[in-house]
């Protein structure tokens, strides 16, 4: 007979059942089997036709495997039955696991505030720094589209991007099809009287299809229409949302009313919606055409205008760049003198808002990424030590049945509880922390206004401290899912086995090594700003206290009045109790502007415009260099009687006499300025870092020229007037004279209004904004680092201590000295440290290489800081091993040796 | 309609019937139970051995029904299935369903009712 079992076995061995299980089916079905061989046998078939038969009915084409298969090898669908694996089962252990988790974690309250803590300020600095990831770098720009928005900007060799002449944009907006339109617009402060005191409102003028082009539908009222934004139209304007709420209390009726600015009367056509961000705080917008000046008529003029153009679906900004230079070629070829070597760079718009502060963010991102690693590590290290304590609770659990898979998972339902908990405090840190970041960057974070927590940042959050709850307790959690329940049950026995000292080590490691790169990037900052600070900018920058203002409407009708009132304002100004010398000035030094003239040595013709040279175009008075003290090098400076009525005159900076007149005198010598002619040059006086105290040396344009402001052209005063500072030097703290400043310049009309008051230590810190953001974030993250890591070591030493306190019973019974006994105990945590700083060096040597940027003065992995680093964190890891340390040598040998 | 594709289409709806049915008098092993099938349907209905356990196992694992290896003298010991009293609920309930079904479509195709 044929052996069934074997023919059924082979079939099932697909299966691969509990043998158990398969030994049982193989015996009922060989049964079955042989049962219906005999049959078939007996009602006449031959054994050969039997036995093909039966096999056949086995095996049926492989049904009974796949048959089985079903049954034995899944849980499918199946009727719930309690004490089986399932869905419902997990939901059940799942709640139980979490009311036992807030259970344990509230049954010790001094673990769970400590690791809350930890965890909350590593959260709520990433969520903080995510924020504002968030709000500037990925959220897109509030326009329909905004990928399509391009910047236009006129380009040279000298500069990379420059505005635009606003007869060149309108030739682009005419020859170009790459745009669905273009539109202009030039930023300016307006002086908004006739609705009680004076005020400087800053607004835009814009293009009629600048609004358009955004996108952007006008919450009330409408947009320009072409109309309005012509030479000579009646002027209209519309109001930022926030404008039209604050001075006109949301009122509906606003449009059609009448404002005065700049004196002239303006109709209110539209209000903008509130989330309109274009100038974060312009108030006011008016047809670009309404700007009165021959700025805007001459491509010699680059005024401050900026372009932004919508691309057309389909077309790429390789093409639309490859569109504009071959315009901007054709331009510069009409008109040589103005556009000779002037091209055209197209950007998009958001990466013109935020590119340049994309490295910082990272960096920053980093930097808080590490400080949220050893938040981690710390906890990790608490519950590791937690988790020795409670040993004997999980040995319960496993001898009472529980899996190795559920210990795990109550465990980092812990964890996570524990980490959801932080990221709720976290959440408020972040909120303080995002305020606090935005507080110390004012002005050099773009799109400030849309920082701030919203879904994503909430999900951000979520996600982060629940992927961090996990990660922080797997190791935990493994380490107590292995222990052995007879060890862990019997008594007195001290912690098994050095797993859990070698993962403690390599935590004290990790978070001495990454608190090295956090304290190394921190320390170069510092440096870097430090050095900065004692770069000589060339002026004396204490006591300047500097304003812009705006002179009454009423003496803007001619140029003789002009310069009158610029007179008497500067009379009043100095006779101001604590005003040394008051001077007006067109720029100031490490200020936000510039402008530039373009000159030629001599007084011939003018050479075609890539001949030209630029210097930075100062317009002052004459006391300017008693109010900066700027050292006068040679012959003169201006005085009184440099006037329209006498031969022009420049003084130059020792950079543009070194460089025009290389070995010669340039006292007495003739060159020749765009739009005033030739003017000769009297005095010679010391370069100022006008770029910024880090960059000035490296900008292309570093020739400085002063031309007096009573020499300015008449037909160009109006528009030389606006946006003047007048400096003063002070023999007194600055800021205490704004109050007399502000009636001073107000003047017997009182309708002259000062704006803009700084002090010039405060234009310097904010040129230094950026930097010193980066650094005090650094400095908040390095110091949360090292506090993070010190208790890190002091936790892991301390409980060493308590661990080995019969050990060191022994040894000082056995006559080891105190300080043999310190010595141990610091030894063995200064290894662990000392392993992590040697590995955080190398990883810091590599790592600030990428801040390169940011730093004056001072190369990456900077021997000085790093040995700086290593000393304090070094220092602070002694002092966390030596307290411990000092406790192990209390330790009575007697109390010791008792406690088994 | 063929033989065997009643065989097929019909055992598939009814085999839990059928063999709820069978285990409703008294225990029996798997052999039988597939010989009564064979012998009470005049050869109509068939369960070979690929079908027959594996549908045994699954009506064994829902707790309908409970096997028990059972040895008699003289003979190798088989295992004798029996229905549970959670299978004879069941086997209710499907009996009636069952007979609500096939008077449904008596009513509908005009086939006399037995």
């Amino acid at each position: 007979m044929p052996d069934w079992n074997e023919q059924i076995r082979q079939q099932l061995a697909v299966l691969k059942l509990a043998p158990a299980r398969e030994a049982e089916i193989v015996e009922e079905l060989a049964q079955h089997a042989e049962d219906r061989y005999r049959e078939l046998q007996s009602s006449g078939a031959t054994e050969a036709e039997a036995r093909r038969i039966t096999l056949e009915e086995i095996s049926g084409h492989e049904l009974l495997t796949r048959e089985l298969e079903a049954v034995e090898c899944t849980n499918a669908p199946e009727p719930i039955v309690l004490g089986a694996k399932n869905r419902a089962h997990f939901l059940t252990g799942l709640g139980q696991d979490l009311r036992y988790g807030f259970r344990t974690l509230r049954k010790s309250p001094g673990f769970t505030a400590i690791a809350m803590v930890a965890l909350a300020l590593g959260i709520g600095a990433n969520t903080a720094i995510f924020s504002v990831v968030n709000g500037v770098l990925l959220r897109p720009l509030a326009y329909p589209d905004p990928d399509r928005l391009l910047n236009i900007f006129e380009s040279n060799a000298e500069f990379g991007h420059y505005s635009v002449a606003y007869p060149n944009y309108l030739d682009w907006r005419r020859e170009s099809h790459s745009f669905t339109d273009m539109g202009a617009f030039r930023s300016d402060d307006f002086n908004f009287t006739g609705s009680g005191e004076p005020e400087q409102v800053a607004g835009e003028y814009v293009s009629a299809s600048l609004i358009p082009v955004l996108g952007v539908t006008p919450f009330l009222g409408r947009s320009f229409l072409p109309e309005e934004d012509r030479q000579g139209a009646a002027c209209a304007v519309m109001l930022s949302y926030g404008f039209w709420k604050q001075r006109f209390a949301a009122d509906r009726n606003i449009l059609g009313r009448s404002l005065t600015l700049n004196a002239m009367n303006c109709a209110v056509v539209g209000v903008l919606p509130a989330d309109f961000r274009f100038r974060e705080n312009a108030r006011v917008y008016i047809p670009i055409e309404q700007y009165n000046s021959v700025e805007l008529r001459t491509r010699e003029s680059h005024p401050g205008l900026g372009v932004i153009g919508r691309l057309k679906p389909g077309i790429t900004i390789a093409a639309a760049q490859a569109e504009i230079t071959s315009i901007a070629g054709g331009l510069s070829r009409l008109y040589p003198a103005t556009n000779a070597g002037h091209g055209a760079a197209v950007v998009r718009v958001k990466d013109d808002m935020v590119g340049r502060i994309r490295p910082t963010l990272l960096l920053l991102v980093g930097a808080v990424g590490f400080v949220l690693i050893i938040a981690c590590a710390n906890v990790a290290n608490l519950l590791l030590a937690r988790s020795t304590a409670r040993q004997r609770e999980f040995a319960i659990r496993a001898a009472l049945g529980a899996d190795r898979g559920r210990v795990v998972r109550q465990l980092l339902t812990e964890s996570v509880l524990l980490s959801l908990g932080g990221a709720v405090i976290g959440l408020l840190i972040a909120r303080w922390g995002t305020s606090l970041v935005l507080a110390a960057a004012p002005g050099s974070l773009p799109r400030s206004g849309e920082i701030g927590i919203d879904p994503y940042v909430l999900l951000f959050t979520l996600v982060v401290s629940i992927v961090t709850g996990v990660l922080f307790g797997l190791a935990p959690a493994f380490h107590s899912a292995n222990a052995n329940p007879q060890e862990s049950l019997k008594e007195g026995t001290r912690g098994a086995g050095g797993g859990r000292h070698r993962t403690e080590g390599v935590f004290v490691a990790v978070e001495t090594g990454l608190a090295v790169i956090l304290l190394a990037g921190a320390g170069l900052m510092m440096q870097s700003i430090w050095r900065l600070w004692r770069v000589d900018p060339g002026f004396n920058t204490r006591n300047i206290l500097t304003t812009q203002f705006a002179l009454s409407p009423k003496v803007m009708a001619s140029p003789a009045a002009i310069q009158l009132a610029f007179q008497q304002l500067l009379e009043r100004a100095a006779a101001i109790p604590g005003v040394q010398a008051a001077a007006i000035t067109s720029l100031v030094p490490l200020g936000e502007s510039d402008s530039e003239n373009s000159f030629w040595p001599g007084t011939g013709p003018q050479p075609p415009q890539d001949r030209l040279t630029s210097a930075l175009f100062y317009i002052v008075t004459p006391d300017y260099p008693s109010v900066m003290q700027i050292p006068l090098r040679r012959g003169r400076f201006f005085n009184a009687r440099d006037n329209l009525a006498s031969p022009p005159v420049i003084v130059i900076d020792d950079v543009m006499a070194k460089h025009v007149f290389p070995g010669q005198d340039p006292v007495g010598r003739q060159i020749s300025l765009m739009v005033v002619g030739p003017v000769q040059i009297v005095g010679v006086v010391g370069h100022v870092k006008h770029w910024g105290l880090d960059s000035d040396d490296t900008n292309k344009i570093r020739d400085q020229m002063y031309f007096p402001v009573r020499q300015v052209p008449d037909k160009f005063l109006s528009e030389a007037v606006a946006g003047l500072t007048l400096a003063m030097r002070t023999g007194r703290e600055p800021l205490s004279l704004v109050n007399a400043v502000r009636a001073q310049v107000a003047g017997p009309t009182r309708d002259q209004p000062i704006y803009a008051v700084q002090t010039m230590e405060q234009i310097i810190s904010g040129s230094l904004a950026e930097r010193r953001f980066t650094m005090l974030l650094l400095i908040i993250f390095a110091a949360t680092a090292l506090l993070l890591a010190a208790v890190g070591i002091y936790g892991v030493m301390s409980y060493a201590v308590t661990r080995r306190t019969h050990e060191l019973g022994i040894r000082s019974a056995l006559g080891a000295s105190r300080s043999e006994i310190v010595g141990l105990v610091v030894r063995q945590g200064m290894k662990l440290a000392a392993i992590g700083m040697a590995a955080g060096l190398v990883a810091a040597v590599v790592l600030t290489r990428f801040m390169a940027g940011l730093l004056y003065g001072v190369r990456p992995a900077d021997p000085s800081t790093l040995a700086v680093v290593i000393l304090l964190l070094g220092g602070i890891a002694l002092l966390a091993c030596y307290i411990p340390a000092r406790r192990a040598t209390a330790v009575d040998p007697v109390v010791a040796l008792r406690c088994e | 309609m063929e033989t065997q594709s009643i065989d097929r289409e019909w055992k598939k709806g009814s085999a839990e019937l059928l063999l709820l049915s069978l285990l409703e008098t008294r225990p029996r092993h798997g052999y039988e139970i597939s010989k009564l099938i064979e012998q009470r349907s005049q050869g109509a209905l068939r369960f070979h051995v690929a079908s027959l356990y594996p549908l045994l196992y699954r009506l064994e694992k829902r707790g309908w029904i409970q096997g028990r290896w059972v040895e008699k003298s003289g003979q190798r010991r088989r295992r004798y299935y029996r229905l549970t009293s959670q299978g004879r609920k069941v086997l209710a309930s499907q009996r009636e369903g069952w007979q609500t079904f096939v008077a449904a479509i008596g009513r509908i195709t005009g086939v006399e009712n037995a």
